[in-house]
Protein backbone atom coordinates (compact mmCIF):
# COMPACT_ATOMS: atom_id res chain seq x y z
CA UNK A 1 0.00 0.00 0.00
CA UNK A 2 1.41 3.33 -0.70
CA UNK A 3 1.32 5.79 1.39
CA UNK A 4 0.03 9.31 0.08
CA UNK A 5 1.70 12.44 0.74
CA UNK A 6 -0.95 14.97 -0.87
CA UNK A 7 -4.41 14.26 -0.62
CA UNK A 8 -7.72 16.59 -1.64
CA UNK A 9 -11.05 15.51 -1.12
CA UNK A 10 -13.82 17.39 -2.68
CA UNK A 11 -12.01 21.01 -2.80
CA UNK A 12 -13.22 23.87 -3.97
CA UNK A 13 -12.01 27.29 -3.94
CA UNK A 14 -13.31 30.36 -4.79
CA UNK A 15 -11.76 34.21 -5.14
CA UNK A 16 -13.87 36.94 -3.85
CA UNK A 17 -13.36 40.29 -6.28
CA UNK A 18 -11.74 41.97 -3.29
CA UNK A 19 -10.92 44.97 -5.08
CA UNK A 20 -15.08 45.63 -5.08
CA UNK A 21 -14.79 47.02 -1.64
CA UNK A 22 -10.94 48.15 -0.69
CA UNK A 23 -11.64 50.91 1.58
CA UNK A 24 -13.03 52.01 4.44
CA UNK A 25 -15.40 54.33 3.41
CA UNK A 26 -16.76 52.26 0.67
CA UNK A 27 -17.03 49.68 3.11
CA UNK A 28 -18.45 51.29 5.48
CA UNK A 29 -21.34 53.71 3.38
CA UNK A 30 -23.08 50.88 2.46
CA UNK A 31 -22.48 47.73 4.56
CA UNK A 32 -24.79 45.35 3.73
CA UNK A 33 -24.88 45.62 -0.01
CA UNK A 34 -21.09 45.10 -0.17
CA UNK A 35 -21.10 42.48 2.38
CA UNK A 36 -23.81 40.48 -0.05
CA UNK A 37 -21.07 41.51 -2.99
CA UNK A 38 -18.63 39.74 -1.15
CA UNK A 39 -20.56 36.66 -0.72
CA UNK A 40 -21.91 36.86 -4.07
CA UNK A 41 -19.12 37.96 -6.68
CA UNK A 42 -16.86 34.80 -6.58
CA UNK A 43 -15.00 33.42 -8.85
CA UNK A 44 -14.38 29.65 -8.73
CA UNK A 45 -11.31 28.82 -9.20
CA UNK A 46 -11.18 24.73 -8.38
CA UNK A 47 -14.71 22.92 -8.45
CA UNK A 48 -14.84 19.61 -6.57
CA UNK A 49 -11.03 18.57 -7.07
CA UNK A 50 -9.87 14.91 -6.22
CA UNK A 51 -6.91 13.59 -5.94
CA UNK A 52 -3.91 11.84 -4.37
CA UNK A 53 0.24 11.57 -4.83
CA UNK A 54 1.90 9.19 -3.29
CA UNK A 55 5.21 9.35 -1.66
CA UNK A 56 8.38 9.70 -4.00
CA UNK A 57 6.12 9.93 -7.03
CA UNK A 58 6.62 12.34 -10.15
CA UNK A 59 3.41 14.09 -10.27
CA UNK A 60 2.49 16.88 -13.59
CA UNK A 61 -0.31 19.04 -13.60
CA UNK A 62 -1.51 20.32 -17.12
CA UNK A 63 -3.98 22.30 -18.50
CA UNK A 64 -5.05 26.04 -20.21
CA UNK A 65 -4.01 29.21 -18.70
CA UNK A 66 -6.47 29.72 -15.96
CA UNK A 67 -7.59 26.62 -15.70
CA UNK A 68 -6.92 26.63 -11.82
CA UNK A 69 -3.45 24.70 -11.94
CA UNK A 70 -1.70 27.46 -9.51
CA UNK A 71 -4.37 27.47 -7.35
CA UNK A 72 -3.84 23.64 -6.64
CA UNK A 73 -0.28 24.44 -6.32
CA UNK A 74 -0.77 27.16 -3.75
CA UNK A 75 -3.18 24.49 -1.97
CA UNK A 76 -0.91 22.14 -1.48
CA UNK A 77 2.01 24.70 -0.34
CA UNK A 78 -0.60 25.64 2.14
CA UNK A 79 -0.59 29.56 1.59
CA UNK A 80 -4.18 29.05 -0.02
CA UNK A 81 -7.20 27.33 2.41
CA UNK A 82 -10.03 25.58 -0.20
CA UNK A 83 -13.29 26.73 0.87
CA UNK A 84 -15.12 23.40 1.00
CA UNK A 85 -13.14 19.88 1.25
CA UNK A 86 -9.82 19.29 2.44
CA UNK A 87 -6.27 19.57 1.50
CA UNK A 88 -4.09 17.50 3.72
CA UNK A 89 -0.10 17.13 3.15
CA UNK A 90 2.29 15.46 4.88
CA UNK A 91 5.83 16.82 4.86
CA UNK A 92 8.60 19.09 4.18
CA UNK A 93 7.05 21.56 1.36
CA UNK A 94 9.35 23.37 -1.06
CA UNK A 95 8.66 27.04 -0.87
CA UNK A 96 6.31 27.30 -4.48
CA UNK A 97 8.83 27.98 -7.30
CA UNK A 98 8.16 30.52 -9.99
CA UNK A 99 10.17 33.76 -10.73
CA UNK A 100 11.59 35.81 -7.98
CA UNK A 101 10.54 32.82 -5.65
CA UNK A 102 10.14 34.05 -1.77
CA UNK A 103 13.81 36.33 -2.35
CA UNK A 104 14.10 39.43 -0.43
CA UNK A 105 15.42 41.95 -3.12
CA UNK A 106 17.71 44.24 -0.34
CA UNK A 107 18.96 40.70 0.97
CA UNK A 108 22.59 39.11 -0.97
CA UNK A 109 22.15 35.56 -2.05
CA UNK A 110 23.63 33.68 0.78
CA UNK A 111 21.20 35.69 3.04
CA UNK A 112 18.43 34.56 0.60
CA UNK A 113 19.56 31.27 1.07
CA UNK A 114 19.14 31.18 4.24
CA UNK A 115 15.55 33.02 4.46
CA UNK A 116 14.05 30.60 2.37
CA UNK A 117 15.65 27.74 4.31
CA UNK A 118 14.22 28.19 7.43
CA UNK A 119 10.99 29.62 5.70
CA UNK A 120 10.30 26.08 4.27
CA UNK A 121 10.91 24.50 8.10
CA UNK A 122 15.07 23.94 8.09
CA UNK A 123 16.82 25.60 10.77
CA UNK A 124 20.21 27.67 9.97
CA UNK A 125 22.53 24.28 10.68
CA UNK A 126 20.96 22.89 8.56
CA UNK A 127 20.86 25.07 5.42
CA UNK A 128 24.33 25.81 6.53
CA UNK A 129 25.80 22.37 5.45
CA UNK A 130 24.00 22.55 1.77
CA UNK A 131 25.17 26.37 1.46
CA UNK A 132 28.21 25.33 -0.79
CA UNK A 133 26.23 23.04 -3.17
CA UNK A 134 23.79 25.84 -3.33
CA UNK A 135 25.74 28.22 -4.60
CA UNK A 136 27.72 26.16 -6.73
CA UNK A 137 25.16 24.97 -9.09
CA UNK A 138 23.43 28.68 -9.05
CA UNK A 139 26.92 29.38 -10.52
CA UNK A 140 26.48 32.84 -9.54
CA UNK A 141 29.81 33.45 -8.62
CA UNK A 142 30.93 36.95 -7.06
CA UNK A 143 27.54 37.65 -7.62
CA UNK A 144 26.47 35.70 -4.11
CA UNK A 145 27.11 38.61 -2.17
CA UNK A 146 25.54 41.26 -3.72
CA UNK A 147 22.06 41.87 -3.21
CA UNK A 148 19.12 40.30 -5.16
CA UNK A 149 18.00 43.51 -6.50
CA UNK A 150 21.11 43.56 -8.84
CA UNK A 151 20.63 40.06 -10.28
CA UNK A 152 18.94 39.36 -13.28
CA UNK A 153 15.95 37.30 -14.14
CA UNK A 154 18.05 34.55 -15.19
CA UNK A 155 20.29 34.42 -11.85
CA UNK A 156 17.26 35.43 -9.57
CA UNK A 157 15.74 31.66 -11.60
CA UNK A 158 18.71 29.86 -11.41
CA UNK A 159 19.34 30.85 -7.18
CA UNK A 160 15.51 30.20 -6.88
CA UNK A 161 16.34 26.32 -8.07
CA UNK A 162 19.11 25.62 -7.05
CA UNK A 163 17.08 26.41 -3.21
CA UNK A 164 14.56 24.32 -3.57
CA UNK A 165 16.26 21.76 -5.12
CA UNK A 166 19.03 21.27 -2.94
CA UNK A 167 17.17 22.56 0.61
CA UNK A 168 15.93 18.42 0.52
CA UNK A 169 12.24 19.40 0.80
CA UNK A 170 10.06 15.97 1.24
CA UNK A 171 7.68 17.55 -1.32
CA UNK A 172 9.28 19.63 -4.12
CA UNK A 173 6.90 22.12 -5.92
CA UNK A 174 7.77 23.61 -9.68
CA UNK A 175 5.75 26.32 -11.01
CA UNK A 176 6.53 26.51 -15.03
CA UNK A 177 10.11 27.21 -14.07
CA UNK A 178 11.77 25.67 -16.68
CA UNK A 179 10.90 28.63 -19.52
CA UNK A 180 13.58 30.71 -17.43
CA UNK A 181 17.38 30.31 -17.68
CA UNK A 182 19.45 29.85 -20.35
CA UNK A 183 19.37 26.42 -22.04
CA UNK A 184 22.29 25.31 -20.39
CA UNK A 185 21.32 26.27 -17.38
CA UNK A 186 17.71 24.42 -18.14
CA UNK A 187 19.14 21.46 -18.92
CA UNK A 188 21.32 21.33 -16.14
CA UNK A 189 17.86 21.56 -14.18
CA UNK A 190 16.13 18.99 -15.74
CA UNK A 191 19.24 16.50 -15.02
CA UNK A 192 18.85 17.42 -11.70
CA UNK A 193 14.85 17.16 -11.62
CA UNK A 194 15.90 13.69 -12.94
CA UNK A 195 18.14 12.55 -10.31
CA UNK A 196 15.18 13.11 -8.17
CA UNK A 197 13.70 10.18 -10.24
CA UNK A 198 15.02 7.17 -7.60
CA UNK A 199 14.67 9.26 -4.73
CA UNK A 200 11.80 9.57 -2.16
CA UNK A 201 11.07 13.14 -2.30
CA UNK A 202 7.91 13.77 -4.37
CA UNK A 203 7.89 16.04 -6.90
CA UNK A 204 4.91 17.78 -8.54
CA UNK A 205 5.36 19.81 -11.39
CA UNK A 206 2.83 22.50 -13.46
CA UNK A 207 4.10 23.08 -17.00
CA UNK A 208 2.26 23.90 -20.20
CA UNK A 209 5.54 22.17 -21.46
CA UNK A 210 4.17 18.51 -21.88
CA UNK A 211 7.89 17.07 -23.22
CA UNK A 212 8.77 17.59 -19.81
CA UNK A 213 5.73 16.48 -17.80
CA UNK A 214 5.94 13.33 -19.99
CA UNK A 215 9.61 12.80 -19.43
CA UNK A 216 9.75 13.85 -15.53
CA UNK A 217 6.00 12.34 -14.00
CA UNK A 218 4.87 9.09 -14.04
CA UNK A 219 1.48 10.23 -13.75
CA UNK A 220 -0.26 13.62 -14.71
CA UNK A 221 -3.60 15.51 -13.74
CA UNK A 222 -5.51 17.17 -16.37
CA UNK A 223 -7.78 20.28 -15.23
CA UNK A 224 -9.88 21.93 -17.48
CA UNK A 225 -12.20 24.89 -16.80
CA UNK A 226 -11.65 24.19 -12.99
CA UNK A 227 -12.26 20.50 -12.50
CA UNK A 228 -10.60 17.63 -13.01
CA UNK A 229 -10.39 16.08 -16.87
CA UNK A 230 -8.41 12.98 -16.28
CA UNK A 231 -5.60 11.68 -13.82
CA UNK A 232 -3.40 9.13 -14.91
CA UNK A 233 -0.17 7.97 -16.58
CA UNK A 234 1.65 10.79 -17.95
CA UNK A 235 1.87 9.89 -21.35
CA UNK A 236 -1.77 8.56 -21.42
CA UNK A 237 -3.00 12.60 -20.47
CA UNK A 238 -0.52 14.20 -22.58
CA UNK A 239 -1.75 12.56 -25.75
CA UNK A 240 -5.41 13.16 -24.47
CA UNK A 241 -4.54 16.42 -23.66
CA UNK A 242 -3.27 17.27 -26.99
CA UNK A 243 -5.96 15.70 -29.19
CA UNK A 244 -8.45 17.99 -27.05
CA UNK A 245 -6.87 20.87 -27.90
CA UNK A 246 -6.32 20.16 -31.44
CA UNK A 247 -2.54 20.04 -31.60
CA UNK A 248 -0.46 16.94 -32.78
CA UNK A 249 1.17 15.93 -29.71
CA UNK A 250 5.49 15.85 -30.76
CA UNK A 251 7.47 15.16 -28.47
CA UNK A 252 10.53 15.28 -30.94
CA UNK A 253 12.81 17.83 -29.77
CA UNK A 254 14.12 19.29 -32.97
CA UNK A 255 10.67 20.36 -33.82
CA UNK A 256 8.64 21.13 -31.05
CA UNK A 257 5.34 21.90 -31.59
CA UNK A 258 2.85 22.12 -28.32
CA UNK A 259 5.15 24.53 -26.82
CA UNK A 260 8.16 26.62 -27.44
CA UNK A 261 10.22 25.98 -24.86
CA UNK A 262 13.76 24.57 -25.05
CA UNK A 263 13.95 22.39 -22.41
CA UNK A 264 13.27 19.52 -24.59
CA UNK A 265 16.05 19.68 -26.59
CA UNK A 266 18.28 17.24 -24.39
CA UNK A 267 15.52 14.46 -24.75
CA UNK B 1 6.24 5.56 14.63
CA UNK B 2 7.64 7.30 11.82
CA UNK B 3 3.65 7.92 10.75
CA UNK B 4 2.92 10.01 13.83
CA UNK B 5 5.99 12.50 12.90
CA UNK B 6 4.73 13.29 9.63
CA UNK B 7 1.48 13.93 10.75
CA UNK B 8 2.72 16.66 13.12
CA UNK B 9 3.63 19.81 11.85
CA UNK B 10 7.15 19.93 10.88
CA UNK B 11 8.49 23.17 12.25
CA UNK B 12 10.70 22.08 16.07
CA UNK B 13 11.45 25.16 18.42
CA UNK B 14 14.80 25.60 16.89
CA UNK B 15 13.67 26.64 13.46
CA UNK B 16 11.30 28.88 15.08
CA UNK B 17 13.95 30.51 17.28
CA UNK B 18 16.43 30.48 13.69
CA UNK B 19 13.14 32.02 11.47
CA UNK B 20 12.67 35.03 13.81
CA UNK B 21 16.73 35.32 14.16
CA UNK B 22 17.01 35.72 10.29
CA UNK B 23 13.60 37.53 9.78
CA UNK B 24 15.35 40.29 12.72
CA UNK B 25 18.83 40.05 10.68
CA UNK B 26 17.01 40.97 7.81
CA UNK B 27 15.39 43.58 9.42
CA UNK B 28 18.51 44.85 10.77
CA UNK B 29 20.42 44.38 7.87
CA UNK B 30 18.18 45.98 5.32
CA UNK B 31 17.72 49.28 7.57
CA UNK B 32 21.56 49.11 7.11
CA UNK B 33 22.47 48.86 4.04
CA UNK B 34 23.61 51.39 2.00
CA UNK B 35 23.99 53.24 4.60
CA UNK B 36 27.26 54.46 5.56
CA UNK B 37 26.34 56.04 9.14
CA UNK B 38 24.38 53.06 10.38
CA UNK B 39 23.78 53.52 13.95
CA UNK B 40 24.37 56.85 14.08
CA UNK B 41 21.06 57.34 11.96
CA UNK B 42 18.91 55.90 14.62
CA UNK B 43 20.00 57.99 17.68
CA UNK B 44 20.11 61.30 15.60
CA UNK B 45 16.55 61.15 14.26
CA UNK B 46 15.05 61.39 18.38
CA UNK B 47 17.68 63.32 19.09
CA UNK B 48 17.27 66.22 15.96
CA UNK B 49 13.46 66.33 17.83
CA UNK B 50 14.55 66.48 21.20
CA UNK B 51 16.35 69.34 19.43
CA UNK B 52 13.46 70.99 17.89
CA UNK B 53 11.32 70.94 21.02
CA UNK B 54 13.76 72.52 22.92
CA UNK B 55 14.39 75.16 20.96
CA UNK B 56 10.58 75.74 19.89
CA UNK B 57 9.57 76.01 23.95
CA UNK B 58 12.31 76.75 25.93
CA UNK B 59 14.04 79.16 23.39
CA UNK B 60 11.03 80.64 21.18
CA UNK B 61 8.18 80.18 23.79
CA UNK B 62 9.74 80.85 26.87
CA UNK B 63 8.17 78.06 28.76
CA UNK B 64 10.41 77.40 32.02
CA UNK B 65 10.90 73.81 32.75
CA UNK B 66 13.32 72.20 34.95
CA UNK B 67 15.94 70.19 33.18
CA UNK B 68 13.69 69.91 29.81
CA UNK B 69 16.67 68.41 27.38
CA UNK B 70 16.56 65.04 29.54
CA UNK B 71 12.41 65.21 30.13
CA UNK B 72 12.61 65.14 26.17
CA UNK B 73 15.17 62.45 25.74
CA UNK B 74 13.12 60.34 28.03
CA UNK B 75 9.47 60.93 26.30
CA UNK B 76 11.13 60.82 22.73
CA UNK B 77 13.55 57.42 22.73
CA UNK B 78 10.75 55.30 23.97
CA UNK B 79 8.74 57.24 21.78
CA UNK B 80 10.68 56.77 18.63
CA UNK B 81 10.20 52.65 19.21
CA UNK B 82 6.65 52.62 19.85
CA UNK B 83 5.76 55.18 17.29
CA UNK B 84 8.11 53.75 14.49
CA UNK B 85 6.30 50.41 14.84
CA UNK B 86 2.95 51.59 14.95
CA UNK B 87 3.36 53.61 12.38
CA UNK B 88 4.62 51.02 10.28
CA UNK B 89 3.05 48.03 11.17
CA UNK B 90 0.37 48.62 8.32
CA UNK B 91 2.65 47.59 5.78
CA UNK B 92 4.17 44.49 7.21
CA UNK B 93 2.54 41.96 5.55
CA UNK B 94 2.18 43.50 2.37
CA UNK B 95 6.23 44.60 2.82
CA UNK B 96 6.67 41.00 2.97
CA UNK B 97 4.36 39.70 -0.13
CA UNK B 98 6.96 37.51 -1.78
CA UNK B 99 7.09 35.22 0.92
CA UNK B 100 3.46 35.26 2.44
CA UNK B 101 2.78 34.31 -1.19
CA UNK B 102 5.56 31.79 -1.78
CA UNK B 103 5.50 29.23 1.88
CA UNK B 104 3.16 28.63 4.30
CA UNK B 105 5.02 29.59 8.08
CA UNK B 106 4.31 31.41 10.93
CA UNK B 107 3.26 35.12 9.57
CA UNK B 108 3.01 36.52 13.24
CA UNK B 109 6.83 36.22 13.30
CA UNK B 110 7.11 39.00 10.81
CA UNK B 111 5.55 41.60 13.10
CA UNK B 112 7.60 39.86 16.11
CA UNK B 113 10.82 40.53 14.30
CA UNK B 114 9.81 44.41 13.55
CA UNK B 115 8.96 45.46 16.96
CA UNK B 116 12.08 43.54 18.42
CA UNK B 117 14.39 45.57 15.27
CA UNK B 118 12.82 48.87 16.94
CA UNK B 119 13.02 47.48 20.56
CA UNK B 120 17.13 47.14 19.56
CA UNK B 121 17.02 50.36 18.44
CA UNK B 122 15.31 51.20 21.72
CA UNK B 123 17.96 49.69 23.51
CA UNK B 124 21.13 50.70 21.72
CA UNK B 125 19.90 54.23 21.93
CA UNK B 126 20.09 54.01 25.87
CA UNK B 127 23.88 54.95 26.14
CA UNK B 128 22.99 58.35 25.20
CA UNK B 129 20.49 58.75 27.34
CA UNK B 130 22.69 57.82 30.27
CA UNK B 131 25.15 60.52 28.61
CA UNK B 132 22.74 62.84 28.50
CA UNK B 133 22.20 62.82 32.23
CA UNK B 134 25.69 62.39 33.12
CA UNK B 135 26.15 66.06 31.32
CA UNK B 136 23.29 67.35 33.57
CA UNK B 137 24.35 65.26 36.68
CA UNK B 138 21.91 63.51 36.68
CA UNK B 139 22.12 60.08 38.78
CA UNK B 140 21.16 56.86 36.79
CA UNK B 141 19.07 54.30 39.56
CA UNK B 142 20.16 51.12 40.10
CA UNK B 143 16.15 50.50 39.56
CA UNK B 144 17.11 50.56 36.13
CA UNK B 145 18.23 46.62 36.18
CA UNK B 146 14.79 45.26 36.71
CA UNK B 147 12.74 48.22 35.75
CA UNK B 148 14.16 48.62 31.89
CA UNK B 149 13.25 44.96 31.30
CA UNK B 150 9.82 44.97 32.69
CA UNK B 151 8.97 48.05 30.47
CA UNK B 152 10.73 46.92 27.50
CA UNK B 153 8.79 43.54 27.81
CA UNK B 154 5.70 45.16 28.64
CA UNK B 155 5.85 48.11 25.51
CA UNK B 156 6.80 44.62 23.40
CA UNK B 157 4.10 43.02 24.30
CA UNK B 158 1.68 46.08 23.39
CA UNK B 159 3.47 46.88 20.22
CA UNK B 160 3.42 43.43 18.83
CA UNK B 161 -0.30 43.16 19.67
CA UNK B 162 -0.91 46.40 17.80
CA UNK B 163 1.44 45.91 15.26
CA UNK B 164 -0.27 42.39 14.50
CA UNK B 165 -3.73 44.07 14.50
CA UNK B 166 -2.98 46.68 12.13
CA UNK B 167 -0.52 44.73 9.46
CA UNK B 168 -3.56 42.10 9.14
CA UNK B 169 -6.50 44.50 8.59
CA UNK B 170 -4.71 46.64 6.25
CA UNK B 171 -4.29 43.73 4.06
CA UNK B 172 -8.34 43.69 3.61
CA UNK B 173 -8.98 47.53 4.06
CA UNK B 174 -6.04 49.41 2.85
CA UNK B 175 -6.88 52.97 4.31
CA UNK B 176 -5.86 51.51 7.46
CA UNK B 177 -2.29 52.48 6.73
CA UNK B 178 -3.71 56.15 5.91
CA UNK B 179 -6.15 56.54 9.10
CA UNK B 180 -2.55 54.89 11.34
CA UNK B 181 -0.70 57.89 10.60
CA UNK B 182 -3.35 60.42 11.41
CA UNK B 183 -4.38 58.28 14.87
CA UNK B 184 -0.43 58.30 15.32
CA UNK B 185 0.11 62.19 15.45
CA UNK B 186 -3.08 62.49 17.47
CA UNK B 187 -1.54 60.27 20.11
CA UNK B 188 2.15 61.81 19.90
CA UNK B 189 0.33 65.28 21.25
CA UNK B 190 -2.43 63.30 23.41
CA UNK B 191 0.57 61.47 25.44
CA UNK B 192 3.14 63.50 28.06
CA UNK B 193 6.31 63.23 25.80
CA UNK B 194 6.96 66.82 24.89
CA UNK B 195 5.49 67.73 27.84
CA UNK B 196 5.12 66.18 31.24
CA UNK B 197 2.04 64.57 33.95
CA UNK B 198 1.92 67.11 36.41
CA UNK B 199 1.69 69.79 33.53
CA UNK B 200 -1.45 67.87 32.07
CA UNK B 201 -4.38 70.08 34.08
CA UNK B 202 -6.45 68.09 36.82
CA UNK B 203 -9.80 67.82 35.20
CA UNK B 204 -8.98 65.83 32.22
CA UNK B 205 -6.29 63.50 33.69
CA UNK B 206 -9.21 60.98 33.89
CA UNK B 207 -8.72 60.50 30.61
CA UNK B 208 -5.26 59.30 29.93
CA UNK B 209 -6.23 55.60 30.55
CA UNK B 210 -7.87 56.03 27.79
CA UNK B 211 -4.64 56.25 25.90
CA UNK B 212 -2.44 53.14 25.54
CA UNK B 213 0.39 54.98 24.80
CA UNK B 214 -0.07 57.20 27.59
CA UNK B 215 0.49 54.73 31.04
CA UNK B 216 3.35 53.54 29.05
CA UNK B 217 5.40 57.17 28.77
CA UNK B 218 5.01 58.26 31.78
CA UNK B 219 6.23 55.43 33.74
CA UNK B 220 9.25 55.62 31.16
CA UNK B 221 9.70 59.12 32.22
CA UNK B 222 9.68 57.95 35.96
CA UNK B 223 12.01 55.15 35.45
CA UNK B 224 14.53 57.17 33.66
CA UNK B 225 14.57 60.30 35.64
CA UNK B 226 13.64 59.19 38.53
CA UNK B 227 14.36 55.32 38.77
CA UNK B 228 10.52 54.93 40.44
CA UNK B 229 7.63 53.39 38.56
CA UNK B 230 3.91 54.63 39.15
CA UNK B 231 2.23 50.52 39.93
CA UNK B 232 -1.63 52.26 39.09
CA UNK B 233 -0.01 53.45 35.06
CA UNK B 234 1.76 50.21 35.50
CA UNK B 235 -1.22 48.07 35.94
CA UNK B 236 -2.87 49.67 33.42
CA UNK B 237 -0.34 49.00 30.57
CA UNK B 238 0.22 45.48 32.14
CA UNK B 239 -3.53 45.07 31.60
CA UNK B 240 -3.37 46.91 27.81
CA UNK B 241 -0.38 44.48 26.48
CA UNK B 242 -2.18 41.52 27.77
CA UNK B 243 -5.85 42.59 25.83
CA UNK B 244 -3.36 44.29 22.67
CA UNK B 245 -1.66 40.43 22.78
CA UNK B 246 -4.96 39.07 22.67
CA UNK B 247 -7.04 40.95 19.90
CA UNK B 248 -3.78 40.53 17.24
CA UNK B 249 -4.23 37.05 17.67
CA UNK B 250 -7.38 36.50 17.31
CA UNK B 251 -7.10 38.80 14.45
CA UNK B 252 -4.32 36.92 12.80
CA UNK B 253 -6.14 33.37 13.55
CA UNK B 254 -9.43 34.52 11.66
CA UNK B 255 -7.37 36.30 9.08
CA UNK B 256 -4.47 34.75 8.20
CA UNK B 257 -5.56 32.15 5.75
CA UNK B 258 -6.26 34.85 3.35
CA UNK B 259 -3.01 36.25 3.45
CA UNK B 260 -1.88 34.76 -0.15
CA UNK B 261 -4.76 35.59 -1.48
CA UNK B 262 -5.27 39.76 -1.12
CA UNK B 263 -1.46 40.31 -0.12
Amino acid sequence: MRESVVTFQNVYKSYPFYHHVRGVKNFLFDFPRNLNKIQNQQYEALRDINFEVYRGEKFGIIGHNGAGKSTTLGLIAGVLKPNKGRVTVRGRISPLLALGAGFHPELDGRENIVLNGVLMGLTRREVQRKMDEIIEFAELDEFIDQQIRVYSSGMVARLGFSVVAHLDPEILLIDEVLGVGDIRFQRKCVKKMQEFRGSDTTMILVSHSLPSVVNLCDRALWIEDHEVRMIGNAQEIAENYCKSAGVEMDLNPQKPVVNTEVTNVIF
Amino acid sequence: MKRLKDFSYHRNLENYRDLLLVLLQKEVKVRYKSKVLGYLWSIASPLAFAFVYYIAFSGILRVRIEGYPLILMSGLFPWQWFGNSVGTAPKLFLNNSTIIKKVNFPRNIIPLATVMNHMLHFVLSLPVIVLFMMIYHKPISISWLYGMPIMILIQLVTVYGISLILASLNLFLRDIERLTQIVMTFAFYFTPIIFTLDMIPEKYRYLIPFNPAAPLMINWRHLILDGTVDFYYLGISVAYAIAFLLLGTAVYKKLAWKFAEVV
